[in-house]
């Protein structure tokens, strides 16, 4: 194995041994989206009664809900992998090893693919097995809205550790709600025509916004435009460009003031 | 005996250094944590870092790990540049400090496989048993690192250390925590490893009589400048000191009191 390879497989393997001796982290990882499921599962049931089965909400509503879902699974999923670090008080150890920053962010990917896999893999079987959603509507898309939704959570997770690495151990609490924070502009739930002209404008700066306009537009039986996901794919991207880069320049600043070396300081000033 | 003081004065680089540390600074906006400080460490050799707490010590080491960007200077490691060539140079180093345990949250055997995927040890293996043997960890080795006692644990930062059979070897307060008897068995290993291998090792210490029997040589820091460098056993006596703890607290109380290795020269 490549010894890059090895040194980002280090962490998904320590990764592997938390989950495995600690159920207070691995029920986590499908406890609470299988609620949401069952929940949201629940709502557009009743929205379907109560619509005289105009519209189907299942795949509009319940499919939305799984789709942001995994979004933030696969942030949780980077920053959680991180804080262990910062929980365990890692950094000297790890940052004075060969290990670089890419291969760091490396592990924390890796991480983030297999712990947001469990929690896909349960929503998928109840949203399918209890409700009756079927992925089937969405045809060959769903694999790059699932895409986009992946590139930018890890962006977000990204974003969030670094963070937590700039301003220390107490920020961990600016990660939890940053997915409820761009929610109203991701248009989950809603068109984006719903939102008015400056949100709207907003909304078209953030990637799920394009993916789930494509899934209501596939569901009223509209084409979907290439270009408007493609934009969607490549904003994800530059975002995902762009937090790997601050990462990268706030573990810089950390190595310049001496705050990797003193980080349950939270500052060296 | 050498003496040293300033930055021409130590021998700071030659060919077969482990690590050669050349005109070093760091400074934080106001405050000079380190002041131009060269040394060198030579294969085989053990040189103890002392000084008083804020001495500067600690950011040497931080320095030397490249977990702190030096304000200016360089250290190269086995013949690499740190700043330049990281990989390389903290591949060949690897260090244990008090401060610095291995998670608790995991079992030893899990904190050195996943410490030897991290150096790319080859034959991590067989290497592990070598340490676990070595440290006399058997037993401990399913056990998680945070249930053991501050003795046990800072044996597991040791053979972590050592797991990759490093060029240069940082040890900060190896012993602070282990008892007389477990200390004494750590520093016979350490000079053992010290004697049988090509290793370079930077000891750091506030037991004075530890490091007279463990260090080839000594250098004395003093608000982040090199005060005196030389051999252990004899530096006291050079400065009018009965013990090398007579001659710590007199650097520590009253550094103006001690006569300047340059000034010496």
């Amino acid at each position: 194995m490549p010894v890059f390879l090895r040194r980002t497989a280090a962490l998904l393997l320590r990764q592997f041994y938390l989950l495995r001796g600690s159920p207070a982290r691995f029920v986590p990882l499908f406890a609470w989206v299988a609620i949401d499921i069952v929940l949201w599962g629940f709502i557009t049931r009743y929205l379907n009664a109560v619509s005289g089965a105009r519209f189907n909400f299942v795949p509009a509503m319940l499919g939305a809900v799984l789709l942001w879902d995994f979004m933030a699974r696969v942030m949780q999923g980077v920053t959680t992998a991180f804080l262990e670090d910062v929980w365990s008080r890692n950094f000297l150890n790890l940052f004075a090893s060969p290990l670089s920053v890419s291969e760091y962010l490396g592990g924390l990917i890796l991480s983030s693919i297999a712990t947001s896999s469990v929690g896909l893999v349960v929503m998928v079987v109840l949203a399918t097995a209890i409700f009756g959603l079927s992925f089937l509507v969405y045809g060959a898309l769903l694999a790059a809205f699932v895409l986009v939704l992946f590139v930018f959570g890890i962006s977000l997770g990204i974003f969030g550790t670094a963070l937590v690495l700039r301003f220390g151990p107490a920020a961990e609490w600016f990660i939890w709600p940053i997915p409820a924070f761009i929610s109203p502009l991701a248009c989950v739930f809603y068109p984006l025509a719903t939102l008015p002209r400056w949100m709207q404008a907003l909304a078209r700066l953030i990637p799920p916004s394009y993916v789930f306009e494509g899934m209501r537009g596939i569901l009223m039986g509209h084409r979907v435009a290439g270009t408007a996901l493609a934009i969607g794919a490549a904003l994800a991207v530059v975002y995902l460009l762009l937090m790997a880069r601050a990462f990268t320049a706030v573990y810089r600043h950390a190595v310049k003031t001496g705050l990797i070396a003193r980080y349950s300081a939270e500052t060296v000033s | 005996m050498t003496q040293a003081g300033d930055s021409s004065a130590v021998s700071d680089g030659s060919a077969q250094a482990i690590l050669a540390v050349r005109r070093l600074s760091k400074s934080y906006r106001t405050t000079l944590a380190v002041d131009n400080i060269s040394f060198a460490v030579d294969p085989h050799e053990i040189l103890g870092l002392l000084g008083p707490n804020g001495a500067g010590k600690t950011t040497t080491i931080n320095m030397i790990l490249g977990v702190l960007e030096p304000t200016s200077g360089s250290i190269t490691i086995d013949g690499f540049d740190l700043a330049r060539h990281r990989r390389q140079a903290l591949g060949r180093t690897n260090f244990a400090a008090v401060y610095a345990p291995l998670p608790g949250n995991l079992t030893v055997a899990q904190n050195l496989r996943i410490f030897g995927m991290l150096y790319a040890v080859p034959g991590l293996r067989d290497r592990m048993e070598v340490v676990l043997t070595e440290f006399r960890l058997q037993r401990f080795r399913d056990t998680k690192c945070g249930v053991l006692s501050s003795g046990e644990q800072t044996r597991v930062a040791l053979a972590k250390a050592m797991l990759n059979q490093p060029r240069l070897l940082l040890l900060d307060e190896p012993t602070a925590s282990l008892d007389p008897a477990t200390a004494r068995e750590i520093r016979a290993e350490i000079r053992e490893f010290s004697a049988r291998t090509d290793v370079g090792v930077l000891w750091t210490s506030h037991n004075m009589m530890e490091v007279t029997d463990v260090c080839h040589r000594v250098l004395f820091l003093s608000h982040g400048k090199i005060l005196l460098e030389g051999d252990p056993r004899r530096l006291p006596a050079v400065h009018g000191r009965e013990t090398l703890e007579d001659l710590f607290v007199a650097v520590a109380r009253e550094p103006l009191s001690i006569r300047p290795a340059e000034e010496e020269l």
